[in-house]
């Protein structure tokens, strides 16, 4: 279901808080002041600096950052719900900013659903009835919304408890609840604000897992903010990382570990394990690099992987054949080999030294 | 020096009198009317059959202690010979209860959207609920006249600072998060109101009613000095004729009044099954 097609389309957004916000964004552009200047000058606090980021359909997108960070800001900027002070967000090619109230409700409506941590379930209605409540206020007819509300709620699992109240419900099924009334209105994108990060660590597990799942069997694209790691790789496409409003790095799960920015993000990978992480052919070395160091061993003899196996199958298969290295085909053709000395370093996250002898 | 604001306020009450005659004639028609409306709805049956009645709604609103209760007051107001006092007072209430919600409701809203609203606001309403209830009597009756309709506009004015003040407080309450789910799903800033905040402030609201009318009932009792009618009437006469048997009498049948209303709108207002 991935594509290219962008669906939200962020550009060096900036959200600035504070009664001097016009003077202090009129400094950032004309004079390029920084995030600290402007807490300085103008006392105004920047929540998002500079911000951009691509969303394209089918992709889940995470942003990970602490507290502060501003990505709950960032989450909201791309609905509008709060309003960008400079840049421009568009959804589906449409710059929301320019959009009247009309518009912008129709477009919340139809293409943007949003899940929060707190899930804000409305306690005086049964399950259907929150589930079915974005159609209801979009006035759509009792039946159809509640035939739409019944089959959201069956794919997360609730189809037992349509009529019971959101209060006896645990939590994981509460936020179940708050991903069925997004889903009921069939968007293309679901904003997800740190919808996990209140449950306990089982039960978020397996939310995490049916969440990627359904949304990449629904061709659904996420962006999804949370201030766990390790969450983030579990269930992103990419993950941004954010950090006193600023994104400093964005990627795959892998290229952060492998190549994190600067120190802040180093700290923050070093407990992740690498194990399923980290794939073939990022820690694999050049075949003529191999053959001057093994000059005597016939690259046909060793066990073959592909580059996308990880670093737990490629430790089962040398420890399963017994061989010291594996060759990495691609296609057939051999483009690499893993040595057991390559390998011990992907685990600690390190790349190979492509010139070590 | 001496200041005095009555010189003042005399003059523009006598010149509203003077010019605006005939508007304060229309309001004392429509108050008469619907007072008189009431007043004979809840009298055009026989005391016995009125209790029954309320005994049965109260049952199914509120349950059976409530329904007990409401035997017990009704009964008590009847047996005291203070059917009529009683019914009439009950009227009263309703009527400036209802204005006042009516008052109330919109400005709280409004002043728990804005802070400027508000800030306007509550010095008004200090003043409002500090100043002893009958000096509101006094230009009341100068402009409607003894009787029942300068009795509610005073009520009115007495119970309309705690309902505000409450909506204000019930609206602002509302957690954020649920306003922010309204606007994330494209719902009008109407059927926000309405279909998210309304019910999330119900609680607090009813709080509110609940205060406004008990205060309208204390009121209302006191404009009995005006020539209201109701159970005021009857304590005034005890308080003139210094007849302590008919003032206590009538003192308890406004507890019972009170107690029973009170009771009847938090149990109808605080359902068993919904809302946790």
């Amino acid at each position: 279901m991935e594509s290219n097609e962008v669906l939200i389309d962020c550009r060096s957004v900036w959200k600035v808080f504070g009664e001097r916000s016009r003077e202090a964004i009129g400094a950032i552009t004309g004079r390029g002041l920084g995030k600290q200047q402007v807490l300085r000058e103008f006392g105004c606090v920047v929540g998002v600096s500079d911000a951009s980021l691509q969303v394209r359909r089918g992709e889940i997108f995470c942003v990970m950052g602490l507290s502060g960070s501003g990505k709950s800001t960032l989450i909201r900027l791309l609905n509008r719900l709060i309003e960008p002070s400079l840049g421009t967000v568009t959804v589906k090619g449409r710059d929301i900013a320019a959009m009247d109230a009309a518009t912008l409700r129709e477009t919340r409506a139809r293409h943007i659903g949003m899940v929060f941590q707190s899930v804000a379930l409305l306690p005086q209605r049964t399950v259907l009835e929150n589930a079915a409540f974005g159609l209801e206020v979009q006035g759509v007819g009792r039946e159809d919304r509640n035939r739409a509300a019944e089959a959201a709620l069956a794919k997360v699992g609730l189809s037992d408890w349509i009529q019971r109240y959101p209060r006896e419900l645990s939590g994981g099924m509460q936020q179940r609840v708050g991903l069925a009334r997004a889903l009921t209105a069939d968007p293309e994108i679901i904003l997800m604000d740190e919808p996990f990060s209140a449950l306990d660590p089982l039960i978020r597990r397996q939310l995490q897992d049916e969440f990627r799942q359904l949304a990449k069997d629904l061709g659904k694209s996420a962006v999804f903010i949370t201030h766990d790691l390790d969450e983030a790789i579990r269930i992103g496409d990419r993950i941004a990382i954010m950090k006193d409003g600023v994104i400093i790095q964005d990627g795959t799960a892998e290229q952060i570990v492998m190549n994190p920015a600067d120190q802040y993000v180093v700290d923050f990978v070093a407990g992740i394990s690498r194990l399923h992480l980290v794939k073939a052919h990022s820690v694999m070395i050049p075949v003529d690099q191999w053959r001057r160091q093994w000059p005597g061993v016939s690259l046909d003899s060793l066990p073959q992987c592909s580059p996308d196996a990880d670093i737990d199958a490629l430790i089962g298969k040398i420890t399963g054949t017994g061989s010291d290295a594996i060759a990495i085909a691609d296609n057939g053709r051999i483009v690499g080999v893993v040595t057991t000395r390559s390998l011990l370093l992907g685990v600690r996250g390190d790349a190979e030294p492509r010139a070590a002898a | 020096m001496t200041f005095n604001p009555g010189a003042v306020l005399a003059p523009s009450i006598d010149w509203l009198n003077a010019n605006f005659h005939g508007v304060f004639a229309v309001v004392t028609q429509v108050i008469e009317t619907v007072l008189g409306g009431i007043e004979s709805a809840l009298l055009v049956l026989p005391a016995g059959a009125v209790i029954a009645i309320v005994v049965v709604l109260a049952f199914f609103a509120a349950g059976l202690w409530v329904a007990v209760l409401a035997l017990g007051c009704l009964g008590f107001c009847w047996i005291g010979g203070l059917w009529q006092a009683s019914m009439q007072t009950i009227a009263l209430v309703v009527v400036a209860v209802a204005i006042a919600v009516a008052i109330a409701f919109p400005l709280g809203i409004l002043a728990a959207r804005r802070a400027r609203v508000e800030a306007t606001l509550r010095p008004v309403l200090d003043v409002m609920q500090t100043v002893p209830p009958w000096v509101y009597l006094i230009p009341a009756v100068m402009i409607f006249s003894l009787g029942r309709v300068p009795a509610i506009i005073a009520t009115i004015v007495y119970g309309i600072p705690p309902m505000l003040r409450l909506t204000t407080l019930a609206f602002r309450g509302v957690p954020n998060d649920l306003k922010e789910l309204g606007q994330a799903i494209g719902a009008k800033p109407r059927t926000i109101l309405w279909k998210i905040e309304l019910p999330a402030a119900m609680p607090t609201l009813l709080v509110g009613l609940n205060q406004c009318i008990l205060l309208s009932l204390a009121m209302v009792v006191l404009a009995g000095l005006v020539g209201a009618g109701g159970l005021g009437a009857e304590v005034t006469r005890g308080l003139t004729r210094m007849e302590m048997g008919l003032g206590l009498r009538a003192g308890l049948a406004i507890v019972a009044v009170a107690v029973l209303v009170d009771r009847l709108t938090r149990g109808a207002l605080d359902p068993k099954p919904q809302l946790p």
